[in-house]
């Protein structure tokens, strides 16, 4: 019975699977066999596909909501599997079991192994818009873009509902003006709204639609209809609590020392970063001014230091390799700036990675291509 | 320029100098700001400068403080020992300051203290690129102009043994190769230097320079001089002979006795590698050159009366790998066995009172520009950028 369900568990989750190259050995139960055949990861988040184009719909209602009663049970037989709970069985945890029970060599993400929510994986489809004697459902059907103007019309209407109160209420004299606050988050992005509505819009269709929403956000009582309005915005998370800070420790004296590391491009450094009241800065046993006798990169150990005030106030015995002089200097500063994030408050942290000093900066040396001379040098163009 | 004003502005200076050291420093200054005030001349300089000119009377207290060399002696005592970027700033600034540090007190400790019946003693000032030993070697080879020795100065030992141009062989021995430019201009320079003794002291033997021209005994050094810088063929005999010359006579119980101080800055060029190539493409060792040879010599300490005051350079050598500065590494087997026994004095970066000091005199003279340089927080990035390093420091000034 268990091994049955389990089986029953495996083949659900191979059902969702991305690498659809077999078939499945038994057709599963009341599945249209054709229907099985194209189950191809295509969640438009992942592709960037056009939703709209896509038609109207493949797979039925009942169809998807069966899939994710699927999915929720092929969740619990997960986690009962990887001998966690059940209730408590995140997205993340699914990923990193999927990811474990089947490991892929395969380079392309996309390629690989995946069990989502079906809402995920199966695009969001517009239903079909004409009843069986083809008169379309919405009113709006024959401007070619029903959604983006139902939504303007209902946005309209809260303007002028807004608007109607104002008249009112200015009549009663009330002091009680509220407005939505919008710090903190931001208007949604063309894409999302596309995919929201499930259908295309023009960039300047997309630009009306903020210019109403300013509107309505700027009318006085448009705390009323808050909700509404925060439907369409995304939040910004601060960045910085994301931040990891190292640990402070104590060594046998009580000197407070912090360790750290950086990256960039191939080099790599380890610092150890010491709070006696002496400047002196040791890059692989040598004074940092013998190790650098260029000003530049003397100049960028310098700049998270001196950034902070705290110039004269560190120790700071470095290990570095590989790279060139400049990328070991980098390395080495962005080392510096994560060791002194325990030495330094908050508020600062966040000026420090504003100013740039916690990212690690990706570039690396881009890839030669076969027919250039270099990643981007062509070879001499010939006109004939 | 208002004295009285200038002398609160600095005083400003002087206040601002003392809260920013730590504790330990404090009483350095003060003592430094106690004693020139206890002088009423020098109570109107500020306390990067002194007035005490005399290299003689350098003591501990004026260390750290800068101290003006006078014009007129310039010319005359350094025609060609100052380090090149120096000499630019004393023609920007139309003087010649030079920091009072304690290696050069303690060298200048040394020849005072020293027995000069004894065969002379050698002393290397050793320490890392642009710390500063040229500059302590001027310092001691002043001290020794103003106590009436004779100064014997090879501004830079490593330009006898590179870029040379014109390599003759030797007119006197077989093997040995002459460079008739550089000792020409070096005895020209010799000239400008110690005018004065060479017409007191005299030849002890006949040289023979050509079929026609001899120099007898008994004649003045001056002569000889002469014959090097007008016949530019035997120049580097020339040197050889006033060497073996100045050997014989210096610090003799004669009335017209004279004490003699070698200085060589980059000594270490003299037991190195050379670039220089004979004509059939091999490569001249150093003793194959008159001019080094006779200059090993000099420096071997069996003469007596006078001092040997020499600097290792790292900057000038060759073939030495950059991390290279003690004397085992500059000088290598051979010129450690033959130098030793020495003195040697190690030259450091700035200390934090001669880090302050220099930075008053730069600020004094102008020469930071850039208005954030002016700022504590300007100090303390020069401090990082420069990790305290003299030359550094002073390129680093010069771009501000």
């Amino acid at each position: 019975m268990a091994a049955c369900s389990s089986s029953r568990a495996v083949r659900s989750i191979l059902l969702n699977c991305g690498k659809y190259s077999r078939t499945p050995r038994r057709p599963a139960h009341s599945l249209n066999p054709q229907l099985l055949y194209r189950h191809v990861c295509q969640s438009a988040a992942v592709w960037g596909k056009n939703l709209a184009a896509a038609g109207p719909e493949k797979f039925s209602e009942e169809y998807i909501k069966k899939q994710i009663e699927e999915f929720s049970i092929g969740k619990r037989h997960l986690a009962n599997m990887m001998g966690e709970d059940p209730e408590t069985f995140t997205q993340e945890d699914i990923d990193r079991s999927i990811a474990y029970l089947f490991p892929s060599g395969l380079f392309e993400k996309r390629a690989r192994p995946v069990m989502k929510h079906p809402d995920i994986i199966f695009p969001k489809q517009s239903a079909i818009q004409w009843g069986e004697d083809g008169r379309p459902f919405n009113f709006l059907f024959y401007t070619g873009k029903q959604a983006y103007y139902s939504l303007m019309h209902e946005v309209f209407g809260k303007v002028l509902a807004i608007e109607k109160r104002q008249d009112r209420l200015r009549n009663e004299d009330t002091t009680d003006i509220k407005q939505i606050s919008l710090t903190g988050s931001r208007w949604m992005l063309k894409e999302e709204l596309e995919d929201l509505l499930v259908e295309t819009m023009s960039d300047h269709d997309y630009s009306r639609f903020l210019q109403l929403m300013e509107r309505l956000v700027a009318l006085p009582y448009s705390s009323l209809e808050e909700e509404f309005v925060q439907r369409f915005r995304q939040q910004l998370g601060v960045q910085s609590s994301k931040q990891e800070i190292p640990a402070l420790q104590h060594d046998e004296k009580g000197v407070a020392f912090c360790q750290a590391n950086g990256r960039r491009k191939t080099a790599s450094a380890s610092i150890t970063l010491r709070d006696c009241r002496s400047g002196n800065i040791m890059v692989n046993g040598k004074s940092y001014l013998q190790y650098f006798p260029i000003l530049q990169d003397r100049e960028q150990l310098m700049f998270p230091l001196h950034f902070v005030g705290m110039l004269g106030r560190f120790d700071v015995e470095a290990h570095v390799e590989g790279g060139g002089r400049s990328a070991q200097a980098g390395a080495l500063r962005l080392a510096i700036s994560r060791a002194l994030l325990s030495f330094v408050s908050s508020g600062e942290m966040e000026t420090m990675r504003q100013a740039g000093l916690l990212t690690s900066d990706p570039r690396v040396k881009e890839r030669k291509k076969p027919g250039q001379a270099g990643a981007r040098k062509k070879f001499t163009w010939k006109k004939r | 320029m208002n004295l009285p004003r200038l002398y609160h502005r600095l005083r400003l200076t002087v206040v601002q100098v003392r809260s920013l050291h730590g504790s330990s420093n404090v009483q350095q200054v003060e003592t430094a700001a106690v004693a020139a005030e206890s002088d009423p001349v020098s109570s109107q300089f500020s306390v990067f400068r002194t007035s005490e000119n005399d290299p003689a009377c350098h003591t501990d207290l004026h260390a750290g403080q800068y101290y003006t060399l006078p014009t007129a002696q310039l010319r005359t005592l350094f025609p060609h020992g100052l380090p090149y970027r120096f000499q630019m700033q004393i023609k920007t600034f139309n003087e010649a300051c030079v920091m009072v540090r304690q290696p050069a007190l303690e060298l200048i400790s040394y020849l005072k203290k020293a027995d000069y019946s004894r065969p002379a003693l050698r002393y290397i000032l050793y320490g890392e690129t642009g710390c500063g030993k040229t500059m302590s070697l001027c310092h001691a080879l002043h001290f020794c102009a103003t106590q009436g020795w004779m100064v014997l100065h090879i501004p830079d030992a490593h330009l006898w043994v590179k870029n040379c141009r014109e390599l003759l062989p030797s007119s006197s021995r077989p093997g040995r190769l002459d460079q008739p430019l550089q000792a020409s201009l070096w005895l020209k320079n010799f000239k400008t230097t110690n005018d004065r003794f060479l017409s007191k002291i005299k030849t002890t033997q006949r040289y023979v320079w050509t079929k026609r021209e001899t120099t007898e005994e008994g004649r003045p050094l001056g002569e000889l001089v002469d014959q090097g810088v007008a016949r530019v063929k035997s120049s580097s005999d020339v040197v050889g002979a006033l060497l073996r010359e100045l050997r014989l006579q210096a610090g003799g119980a004669a009335e017209g006795a004279f004490r003699l101080a070698v200085a060589v800055d980059g000594v270490n060029a003299l037991w190195g590698r050379t670039t220089l190539k004979k004509e059939d493409k091999s490569e001249v060792l150093p003793e194959e050159l008159t001019l080094v040879h006779n200059l090993r010599k000099m420096l071997r300490n069996d003469w007596s009366g006078g001092a040997i005051l020499t600097t290792l350079s790292h900057t000038g050598s060759l073939y030495k790998p950059r991390s290279a500065y003690l004397p085992m590494e500059l000088l290598g087997e051979e010129g450690f066995d033959t130098m030793d026994p020495f003195v040697p004095v190690p030259v450091s970066s700035y200390t934090e009172k001669e880090f302050e000091s220099c930075y008053l005199y730069y600020m004094d003279r102008h020469w930071l520009q850039h208005p954030h340089s002016q700022t504590e927080e300007g100090k303390k990035e020069l401090i990082f950028l420069s990790n305290r390093n003299p030359s550094i420091l002073e390129r680093l000034c010069a771009t501000l």
